[in-house]
């Protein structure tokens, strides 16, 4: 068992902090289904962390819950050494999680620009009043947040399309914008809700080489759901397994790969 | 030229001016239904209310005098001062955040996520109630509303037209004014909503609510906001139709213009509600001149709606409105 403070050394050699959120024997019920059941893990600064599961294991229910849109009955989140209250998720990503939607929310009549400026948002700093008086305050901040967005945009190779309206898009692109806007946050921790689902080979190729980006240039610490355990694999460096709510596996790729329980999940078991 | 064409050109011009007035009420409910998908009933009352508020504190009235009078027996009716328009229109605009306001936190934060339908019989109720709280307020009478905007003929023009065609055009200084503060306000609105912050949150909350909460955006900021700026438009409607009209019930129902209006123009499109508001104006005042007489006149009362029904036919979504095609 690592301790809190203390960070690890991935089989790549990147150097992994302390922990940054923890999760603690969170229940979430939806009246009487229970969507997740008494879960605890927790994620590292600088980490790459997936929770993997079948369909319906209650992976999405659990991203809902660290981005503030659901609220567990139970347990007990902590973020950055402090005890998260229960919050809206507009206060969350105040906070510095920002994420990304398994049917991609985007702005869709706004244009790649401005979607990705609207992940500024939290950061900037300036007064209604400061924006009616317009020049001076806000104009410089508006000048600073758009140099860091076209640095983005640049990152993601998406300049041929910064100024198209979303909605134009295909779907691949739509997910990278979404990434883009997420990013523009800076967030302390970033959390993607299956960044490859509906993807071609070529597309989820793609994404890959974006998420191990981000973590390396940016020290991003990411929490990413997928049910692909393939690609999950050689992304992340430690994976939670759920099945029906409960947590069957966490640990390094290689550990969960071998664990029994894992295995029976995804592969099915004749119940006796 | 004839004598008709020269009518033709002072009543299109007449018509024009209209035509902002009508284009000044329809755009609060453009940015309302933009923002948040409630289609506000209400705007027209709140543009009386906000009329009725702005001659209140001019006059120094007591608000709620009769309420008062009548539950401890007192004879209050005025505080003896009067307020400088400017510093009286600011106020104004202070009751109409703190409408807003309330609105939000009693009305609408309980409606998340209901149909549209009942978010817009929730804004009747409200133009029920805000007709009523203003009379209690203000008191039901009939006000002048003077706040120093030139009145009657424009000289000038009166002047120029008579020397080009030997008849000098009745253009109402007031029209003149009230056109180019609609079109200062229309510049500054489109401004606010592309370039800052909370008009890019703004659009955002208007797009997608979910997303816009994972970015850090405020939904009850954002509504409060919507319904203040709904209220500053009424504001300036008010001011507009007051100082023409006078502060009065009917105020409330010029509201009911803004509907053809924004069938014209598209319920989506600020610049849908300002062309919607022109083409209303010109086209009731050219048919009323031209076809009027043969019809048995007052025209004006129904021509806007048939226009409307027009469009409906041949083209639902208005001239600028989107048009969204579902994918199956």
């Amino acid at each position: 068992m690592l301790d809190a403070a203390e960070g690890y050394t991935t089989a790549d050699g990147r150097k992994i902090g302390g922990v940054l959120m923890e999760m603690k024997n969170i229940t979430l019920r939806f009246g009487g289904v229970v969507a997740i059941k008494d879960i605890s893990f927790d994620i590292r600064e600088g980490e790459i962390r997936a929770i993997i599961g079948p369909n319906g294991a209650g992976k999405s229910s659990m991203l809902n819950v660290i981005s503030g849109f659901y609220n567990p009955q139970e347990g007990e989140v902590w973020f950055r050494g402090e005890r998260r209250p229960p919050m809206k998720p507009y206060q969350v990503a105040q906070l510095g999680i920002a994420r990304t939607f398994q049917n991609i929310a985007l702005f869709e009549g706004m244009t790649v620009l401005d979607n990705v400026m609207t992940g500024r948002l939290t950061q900037m700093k300036t007064t209604l009043l400061d924006q009616a008086i317009w020049w001076g305050k806000a104009e410089r901040e508006e000048t600073e947040n758009r140099e860091k967005v076209e640095k983005i945009i640049d990152f993601l190779e998406i300049q041929s399309i910064r100024k198209t309206p979303v909605g134009r898009l295909p779907y691949g692109l739509k997910k990278r914008v979404e990434l883009a806007r997420a990013l523009a946050a800076e967030p302390r921790l970033l959390l993607l809700d299956e960044p490859m689902a509906g993807m071609n080979v070529e597309e989820k190729e793609d994404m890959s080489r974006f998420i191990l980006d981000v973590n390396d240039e940016f020290g991003t610490t990411i929490a990413l759901i997928e049910h692909d355990m393939g690609v999950v694999m050689d992304l992340s460096d430690r994976v939670v397994v759920m099945d029906y709510g409960k947590k069957i596996g966490d640990g390094t790729p290689d550990e969960v790969r071998s664990n029994q329980d894992v295995i029976d999940a995804y592969l099915g078991v004749a119940h006796d | 030229m004839s004598d008709t064409l020269i009518f033709a050109m002072e009543v299109t011009l007449n018509g024009l001016m209209a035509g902002v007035l009508y284009a000044l009420v329809a755009l609060g409910f453009v940015l309302i239904f933009k923002a948040s998908g409630i289609f506000n009933y209400a705007q027209g009352v709140m543009a009386l209310f906000a009329a009725m508020t702005l001659v209140g504190i001019m006059d120094g009235q007591v608000p709620f005098a009769h309420l008062i009078n009548a539950i401890f027996g007192t004879k209050v009716h005025h505080f003896g001062w009067h307020v400088p328009a400017l510093a009286a229109i600011a106020l104004t605009m202070l009751v109409m955040i703190a409408l807003a306001w309330a609105v939000n936190r009693f009305v609408m934060r309980f409606l998340v996520n209901t149909e549209p339908i009942i978010l817009f019989m929730a804004t009747i109720g409200l133009a029920y109630f805000l007709e009523g709280f203003g009379d209690l307020m203000w008191g039901a009478d009939i006000k002048k509303l003077d706040v120093g905007l030139p009145q009657g003929i424009n000289e000038t023009i009166d002047e120029v037209t008579f020397g080009m065609f030997g008849y000098g055009f009745f253009i109402d200084n007031l029209d003149i004014v009230a056109s180019i503060i609609a079109a200062l306000l229309v510049a500054a609105l489109v401004a606010f909503s592309q370039y800052t912050k909370q008009g890019r949150a703004l659009r955002a909350v208007a797009d997608d609510h979910q997303a816009a909460l994972s970015v850090g955006i405020s939904l009850n900021f954002i509504w409060v906001l919507v319904w203040s700026i709904a209220g500053f438009v009424a504001l300036v409607a008010g001011i507009m139709w007051g100082a023409k009209s006078g502060v009065q019930f009917s105020l409330s129902l010029i509201a009911l213009k803004a509907l053809p209006v924004l069938m014209l123009g598209g319920f989506t499109s600020i610049p849908g509600a300002i062309v919607g508001g022109l083409i209303i104006g010109v086209g009731e005042q050219l048919f009323e001149f031209l076809l009027g007489p043969a019809l048995g006149g007052a025209t004006e009362n129904w021509f806007a709606y048939v226009l409307a029904l027009v469009f409906l036919v041949f083209r639902p979504q208005g001239l600028f409105g989107e048009k969204i095609i579902e994918r199956v």
